[in-house]
């Protein structure tokens, strides 16, 4: 009896442990293909060449074009999920009953749960023809659209992760904020937003991380083409649609070409991890405690 | 206007706001929804479900496409189910305070942050190079298993933890050991919450393109695949094949295709849902 709780145990100490084999094969395959690459290619050449061309016959290998491609995606889907998706926080905590909250939550949860090749399909063709009708300069792959929808589709993420910052703050508070003759408008932006900002920029951390590595929606709307550039109205390529437009074709294994797919990992790889890491380290730090 | 005036109005337009923005969202996706319905329904026949792919956009079928992810569906839930929920059981039950076990939740909440492409490059080489698997099923319910695992340690945890400490108590005061009050009184306690989150995991892994496309899966499978060791496809790859082909028809083939894999996705999402539901009502601490 004793030998068989021990052995159980064993198990299910092992199976937490794959966790974190899973992370440490993960670091492992970034780096040691990642090192073979700048074996080849100097980190100086891949941080400061402006031009990634690792499939012609004039290689250039600068990560900056993929880099600006997935910052401009980035921004512009931050830029339509933050405000609406904060506004949605304040106000099913400042003025929609409860009611209505139980309703609403599940179907905001929807947006998160549509597969993002869905997405991706959507802004081909419904958004950025919608877009072309009154951008005249529009092409037909561009990071406006994609970013668009990928702002919609995590605005839950924001909203969800907000509003139960905003909601862990005390009543105490929002009641101060009445007793003193506030408005609603008055005690949100006032006394809730500031008292759980920190929990509003966790949910804006995370979403940016989810944002860098959200990949079919820009494989398939922002196009395929590297391009220094903050233009949102021109195709671009972000770092993960390289991976993706590497892996579709035929490139050898071992191949200078096949270890650029892992320089480019390891590059977005570093980007979530600091800002997953970020957004651990704010929540552990700032969360406020009241008593 | 008087100031307190000013400031009803201010805040009556934010709450006009407030709903403008909680609807947007819905309102967007209902456009899109139509939209899909409209170009893909006329696509789906019966013809449509069992036809191989093709060239010629009007033959091409998806029966290749829901037969590779219905396999992934179910290699994943084989492989994730039992790994996550002991490591969960682990976490939640075993692990004293310590640092490692400081560690391992960090890891965790860093494992599901990491973006799916990297599960891919990490499948790629670990299960396609090293074992030597090649684009096969396999590799594929391999990646997206180590993909899902995170969520359902996370929702298993969850779960465990809204089973009272009281019937813990109750099962070691009837002389009870560990691992028979885990096995006979929290597992059975929390299972349907456990099984939400493995479902709401899987529906997430049913549509994922990235990682299968980076281990090689091809948008192009002439075969329905009959072991896990064959070649495959899935419904996602074959969407985004669809996709990127200029011809109209081949959206339109898209479009369809779309409809079946969001109905899977909403089947998948409305067990969760309902399972919560019941569980919710029944148990009562």
């Amino acid at each position: 009896m004793r030998v068989q709780e021990k052995i159980i145990e064993g198990l299910l100490w092992l199976s937490a442990a794959i966790t974190i084999l899973i992370t440490v094969s993960i670091i492992w395959v970034l780096l040691s293909e990642s090192v073979l690459f700048f074996s080849e290619v100097s980190i100086v050449r891949f941080l400061t060449e402006k031009e990634w061309t690792p499939l012609f016959a004039e290689k250039k290998f600068g990560i900056m074009p993929l880099v600006a491609g997935t910052f401009l995606t980035t921004v512009i889907a931050i830029a339509v999920a933050l405000p609406i998706g904060l506004t949605i926080a304040i106000y099913l905590n400042e003025y929609a009953n409860a009611r209505f909250k139980t309703f609403i939550k599940p179907l905001l949860e929807v947006l998160a749960t549509i597969p993002t090749v869905v997405y991706g399909f959507f802004a081909l063709t419904v958004v950025t023809p919608f877009l072309q009708s009154f951008i005249p300069g529009l092409a037909g792959f561009n990071a406006l659209s994609a970013g668009i929808v990928m702002g919609i589709m995590i605005i839950p993420m924001i909203s969800s992760l907000s509003e139960d910052a905003i909601s862990a703050v005390p009543r105490s508070l929002r009641e101060a904020a009445y007793g003193m003759g506030s408005t609603r408008l008055q005690t949100a932006f006032g006394v809730m937003v500031p008292a759980a900002s920190s929990g509003i920029l966790v949910s804006v951390i995370l979403a940016i991380s989810r944002a860098v590595g959200e990949t079919m929606i820009v494989a398939i709307a922002a196009g395929q083409q590297p391009r220094l550039t903050l233009n949102p109205l021109v195709p671009i390529e972000t770092i993960t649609t390289y991976i993706v437009q590497v892996s579709l074709g035929d490139v050898p294994h071992g191949s200078l070409e096949y270890r650029t797919i892992f320089a480019a990992g390891m590059t977005l790889f570093v980007f979530t991890f600091l800002l997953n890491n970020l957004s651990f380290w704010i929540k552990k730090k700032y969360q406020e405690k009241y008593d | 206007m008087t100031n307190s005036e000013k400031n009803r109005r201010k805040d009556k337009a934010f709450q006009v706001f407030g709903i403008f923005c909680t609807f947007i969202g819905l309102v967007v996706l209902a456009i899109f929804l139509i939209d899909i319905v409209i170009e893909g329904i006329g696509r789906i026949d019966w013809d449509f479900l069992t036809s191989l792919p093709s060239r010629r956009a009007a033959r091409a079928g998806i029966l290749t496409a829901w037969a590779g992810t219905i396999w992934i569906l179910v290699l994943s839930a084989l492989i994730a189910f039992p790994l996550g929920i002991a490591a969960g059981v682990y976490l939640e039950e075993y692990a004293k305070k310590t640092k490692l076990s400081n560690f391992l939740e960090i890891n965790i909440a860093n494992l599901a942050g990491v973006p799916s492409i990297i599960y891919g490059l990490l499948g790629l080489e670990l299960f396609v190079r090293i074992m030597n698997l090649g684009g096969i099923l396999l590799a594929g319910a391999l990646t997206l298993s180590l993909l899902i695992l995170p969520i359902i340690i996370v929702t298993t945890r969850e779960a465990i933890k809204a089973v009272p400490r009281t019937i813990r108590d109750g099962s070691f005061a009837l002389g009870a050991s560990k691992w028979q009050t885990v096995w006979y009184q929290v597992l059975p306690a929390s299972f349907g919450g456990i099984l939400t989150g493995v479902i709401l995991a899987l529906s997430r892994a049913v549509g994922e393109a990235a990682p299968l496309i980076v281990i090689g899966a091809l948008a192009y499978v002439p075969f329905v695949p009959s072991s896990p060791m064959d070649e495959f496809t899935v419904l996602p790859i074959q969407i985004f094949n669809w996709t990127s082909r200029p011809q109209a028809a081949f959206l339109t083939n898209a479009a369809a295709a779309i409809i079946i894999l969001l109905l899977i996705t909403f089947l998948l999402n409305g067990i969760a849902v309902y399972l919560r539901h019941r569980q919710q009502k029944k148990i009562k601490w």
